[in-house]
């Protein structure tokens, strides 16, 4: 290769380098500060405080159905997540699992969705040692997490949505988690500590 | 390439996916926040107590992710030397990893004796014999620490209580898995690389 071309082909290099951090400088003032950052969600919203949360019937295991209304009297979380086996060391409902304790201060029962089938969910829950029901809205697929609003049509799955439902069956938190983000368990602690609160207040 | 970013950005008539659309709804997203303040007086901190710039770890000392983490925060230790103070807490998830409670309390029994962050450094070393607490013993006896005192307090779980209250205020501040790191009191979504945490730490002096 002559000189003269190589260092063209540096200088043209150069140049696209140079072009290129430009751009991501820009990019960079535009979508940080990290503490703020666009998203985009592929799911328009989920149901709001202030709803009746749809009932449902789903299986828990091959021969079990579990029902939001068998729960009635008591606080209820309900966890739209997209699949099981997620591979990271703590998925979301393992964390769960390990939260369980608190969840329990306050009564409330955990109930997790996703649109595994009932085979896929008790293996992985052995495998985490999930110590809650995992229900599949697997037919008609995601007919239950639609009801919530918590389905990603594109995808086929359920989103990353929580909902905390009171006594009487009534939404009292909800919250979608941006993709890709696992929303950990405070969000939930402290509607359940809300709810628990406003409960007393009405009481007294 | 660069392991930072997170999402493909693909070039489809002239936009980058990421651009928000008139279509696609966005809200802003705020990372949870890190509850429990650090305090000199709890935390185990390494750096300035006054550093300009905060780095605080939930850790599991069996998790494999917390292990390649640990080279990572080496890294940036080495990069921002007396500017940062990075702060460790527990974080055990202990119905996955059988070893990893046992393990904290290690690293406790070690701080009680003024020998925390050679412990902590010890056992992301030694990932693969978390299960033999002789490998522990061993080097908390090189480290010439008090090794009944310290063999007494892991058998009698002195620690476990504050080890339980670090996951506790862990998960308050929205903690999702391990490692989980603040960064200057903000939860950091991105990875758990050097270069992803320096540029954190930068953006949010």
């Amino acid at each position: 290769m002559s000189p003269l071309k190589t260092s063209l082909m540096k200088t043209g290099k150069r140049r696209r380098m140079r072009k290129l951090e430009n751009k991501g400088a820009a990019r960079n003032r535009r979508q940080q500060p990290s503490k703020t950052k666009k998203i985009v969600k592929t799911v328009d919203s989920v149901l709001a405080p202030g709803k009746t949360a749809p009932n449902f019937s789903l299986n828990s295991t091959p021969d079990q159905k579990v029902s939001l209304n068998d729960f009635r009297g008591q606080p209820v979380v309900l966890a739209f997540y997209p699949a099981d086996w997620s591979p990271v060391c703590t998925d979301q409902l393992s964390l769960y699992a390990m939260v369980m304790p608190e969840f329990k201060k306050f009564n409330a029962e955990l109930l997790a969705i996703s649109v595994d089938n009932i085979w896929s969910h008790l293996a992985f829950a052995k495998d985490r040692k999930l110590n809650f029901p995992v229900l599949a809205d697997f037919e008609p697929k995601g007919s239950i997490s639609r009801k919530y609003g918590a389905y990603k049509e594109k995808i086929g799955e359920s989103a990353r949505a929580l909902f905390v439902i009171d006594d009487k069956g009534i939404i009292r938190w909800s919250h979608l988690s941006p993709d890709g983000i696992n929303p950990g368990a405070d969000g939930i602690l402290s509607a359940l500590e809300n709810l628990n609160e406003a409960q007393t207040a009405e009481k007294s | 390439m660069s392991g930072t970013t997170t999402v493909a950005r693909k070039r489809t008539t002239g936009k980058t996916l990421l651009e928000p659309t008139a279509k696609e709804p966005t809200e802003k997203y705020h990372a949870p926040k890190l509850e429990i303040p650090v305090t000199p007086e709890r935390d185990h901190i390494e750096g300035p107590a006054n550093a300009a710039l905060t780095l605080v770890e939930y850790g599991d000392y069996q998790c494999p992710y917390c292990g390649a983490a640990y080279p990572e925060v080496k890294k940036v230790q080495k990069e921002l030397g007396p500017e940062l103070r990075f702060v460790f807490r527990n974080f055990p998830l202990t119905n996955m990893h059988e070893h990893a409670m046992n393990a904290a309390e290690t690293a406790e029994a070690a701080s009680a004796q003024g020998k925390f962050w050679p412990m902590h450094d010890f056992l992301y070393e030694h990932q693969a014999t978390l299960g033999d607490p002789g490998v522990a013993l061993g080097y908390a006896k090189k480290l010439g620490l008090d090794t009944q005192r310290f063999d007494r307090e892991i058998a009698q779980h002195m620690y476990q209580k504050r080890i339980k209250d670090d996951f506790m205020g862990g998960v308050r501040s929205g903690v999702n898995g391990t490692p989980t790191f603040y960064v200057n009191g903000v939860r950091h979504d991105g990875d758990a690389v050097a270069k992803a945490l320096i540029e954190a730490l930068g953006q949010t002096k």
